[in-house]
């Protein structure tokens, strides 16, 4: 469905300064996948998108999407992709009927097709009593699902969603994935998606890329990516005296590594966690060390964020946004 | 909930590659007119300014030039309101761009099969619609209070303000592109031209008072022909050379605004 090769974009700022947003990202997305492309701001996620939807021609490399070369054949691109914005896509000062109506005429629609599909988007995303409303008086949630509508309208193969979560509250974030998800199911769409939110791309993405400074960092599923390079945590309550003693036991198990203290907190991370924690507690027991309470936490992709590049996801896109 | 399903959605676009550009520019054309249509009370509202400022500056000028004015006092100056209004409405239209632009609307038309060169026709012909729409108000106002209405030249008038209007509306369209990532220079630039074009053309005062450099200056106004040509047009004038030169002057503008508009616009998702 979408193959890059060596794809990048450079800006330049100014005579002296250039700005390499995309450094040669190859990728391959097959027809069916549902892909999340995770990184801080600044990483290159949207100017990809951006050359994947025809919206800026790449500096170097290739993009086929949908079959059609991005530079080559942007028109024919153009008629086969959604595209789900960072804004919204329908005017503000126009109605919600009008505008997903208009939307069907534009591709190639009769009058009556675009009625007849607008009326189906408006019931499926619920926005049924909302035709006649000026697009500028929903509510956020409201005018995100509009959005999806307004990108589903020419039932596309292929959907790009850029951030389409972001300022929902947890509540309207779920509902809109419900009806995504729907969506895809019915449509039997291919999805790629960017996002900051790290569990965003945990729970709906099938494969997450992660991009850094232009660059894919790591591709897999997510469970691959948090067992291959972050590990599970082990949390463990134990007496200051005792605190040597079990990190000598811990280190013993496989994959032990990046033994932290905190007070009567012990924590240490390992391969496989649900497997290694009765095993250590085990060991304390045999060997006379108190644990007054233990844990095991599944790592987070910010875990791979940070083993990837020694920076943590959320500090990297606090550091974006300031 | 329905299901929803694809088989609804047929897509003669799959089959037929080429698109009309008289189409999309239709398409563009009519989502622009929607939201007037929907709520004709705002643009009703638009109009109400001229009448404010022919009400207000009307009687001023007769007062103090009264007797100069060949024609009367409206005969004068009703033409060179409808100039203003055009000046002043497509010379800001393309904050309505700029709107879309921030909003998100814009950037979703860049991804369907539209055209680029549609997406700024069709927005600067639908100038003429709300154009058409105050012209007819001012002078239907202003024909009970002494304003004598030729209707050749009527007709003439306003099928040269709308190619004017067409012109300029490309070029407000081409300058929020321009400046879309520091909006706040949309209004810096336009008020920048706006004034002196609209003084340099005799609109309100006539230059023949005023210093020889102002008399030079406005040879070189476009805005002059049309303002000479407007008044030559209501006077029931429809065969003379301002008319022919006020033609001259609004296609020059219409073909530069358009062809700048047009370029402008192909690199707009930049």
């Amino acid at each position: 469905m979408i193959s890059t090769r060596e794809l990048t974009k450079d800006f330049v700022v100014s005579r002296t300064e250039t700005v390499h947003a995309v450094r040669g990202i190859s990728l391959d997305v097959e027809p069916g996948e549902l892909v999340a492309v995770l990184g801080p701001n600044g990483a290159g996620k949207t100017t990809t998108l951006r050359m994947l939807t025809t919206l800026i021609a790449p500096t170097s490399g290739t993009a086929t999407v949908a079959g059609y070369d991005v530079t080559a054949e942007p028109a024919r691109v153009r008629r086969q992709i959604g595209y789900v914005g960072q804004g919204n896509g329908a005017g503000h000062s126009h109605r919600v009927g009008d505008e997903l109506h208009g939307q069907g005429v534009i591709y190639g629609m009769d009058r009556r097709a675009a009625k007849r599909r607008a009326s189906e988007l408006l019931e499926g995303l619920e926005l049924k009593d909302l035709a006649e409303r000026k697009v500028s008086e929903l509510s956020g949630g409201q005018r995100r699902r509009l959005d999806v509508a307004m990108g589903l309208v020419h039932a596309p193969g292929l959907l790009f969603l850029d951030e389409p979560s972001t300022g929902l509250d947890p509540q309207n974030r779920a509902n809109l994935w419900d009806h995504i998800l729907r969506m895809r199911e019915q449509y039997a769409m291919t999805i790629v998606l960017t996002t900051h939110y790290l569990d965003e791309a945990d729970s709906m993405a099938e494969r997450v890329v992660v991009v850094d400074h232009g660059e894919v960092i790591a591709d897999d599923t997510a469970e691959a990516l948090k067992t291959r390079l972050a590990g599970d945590r082990l949390a463990l309550v134990v007496a200051p005296d005792n605190q040597i003693r079990i990190r000598e036991l811990a280190e013993k198990l496989p994959g032990a590594k990046e033994f932290e203290t905190s007070g009567d907190q012990v924590s240490l991370r390992v391969t496989d966690g649900p497997a290694a924690l009765p095993i250590l507690l085990g060991a304390a027991q045999q060997y006379g060390v108190p644990v007054a309470a233990a844990q095991v936490h599944r790592p987070t992709l910010d875990d791979v964020f940070l083993n990837l590049t020694g920076r943590s996801l959320r500090d990297s896109n606090g550091k974006a946004a300031a | 909930m329905t299901t929803l399903t694809a088989s609804t959605v047929n897509l003669p676009t799959a089959t037929s590659p080429d698109r009309s550009l008289f189409r999309d520019i239709r398409i563009v054309m009519a989502r622009e007119l929607k939201p007037v249509l929907r709520d004709p009370f705002s643009l009703l509202f638009g109009m109400i300014q001229p009448l404010i400022f022919l009400g207000l500056f009307g009687p001023l000028l007769a007062g103090s030039m009264g007797g100069s004015l060949d024609g009367g006092v409206w005969q004068w100056f009703v033409p060179a309101i409808l100039v203003m209004t055009t000046l002043f409405g497509t010379s800001a239209t393309g904050s309505n761009l700029l709107f879309e632009f921030q909003t998100g609307a814009h950037e979703r038309m860049l991804v369907t099969p539209l055209s680029r060169s549609s997406l700024l026709i069709g927005r600067a012909l639908k100038e003429m619609v709300p154009l058409f729409g105050q012209a007819v108000i001012v002078i239907a106002v202003m024909v009970p209070f002494g304003f004598e209405l030729h209707l050749d030249g009527a007709v003439v008038g306003l099928a040269l303000l709308a190619a004017f209007g067409i012109g300029l509306g490309s070029f407000s369209y081409a300058l929020a592109i321009a400046v879309r990532k520091q909006d706040w220079m949309f209004w810096v630039v336009q008020q920048t031209f706006l004034f002196p074009l609209m003084i340099l053309s005799g609109m309100l005062l006539p230059l023949e008072t005023g210093p020889e450099w102002m008399r030079v200056a406005s040879k070189f106004n476009p805005l002059s022909y049309l303002v000479d040509a407007e008044r030559t047009l209501f006077a029931g004038d429809v065969w003379a050379a301002p008319v022919l030169w006020g033609f001259v002057a609004a296609i020059v503008t219409a073909a530069l605004g358009l062809t700048v508009g047009i370029r402008t616009m192909l690199r707009s998702a930049d």
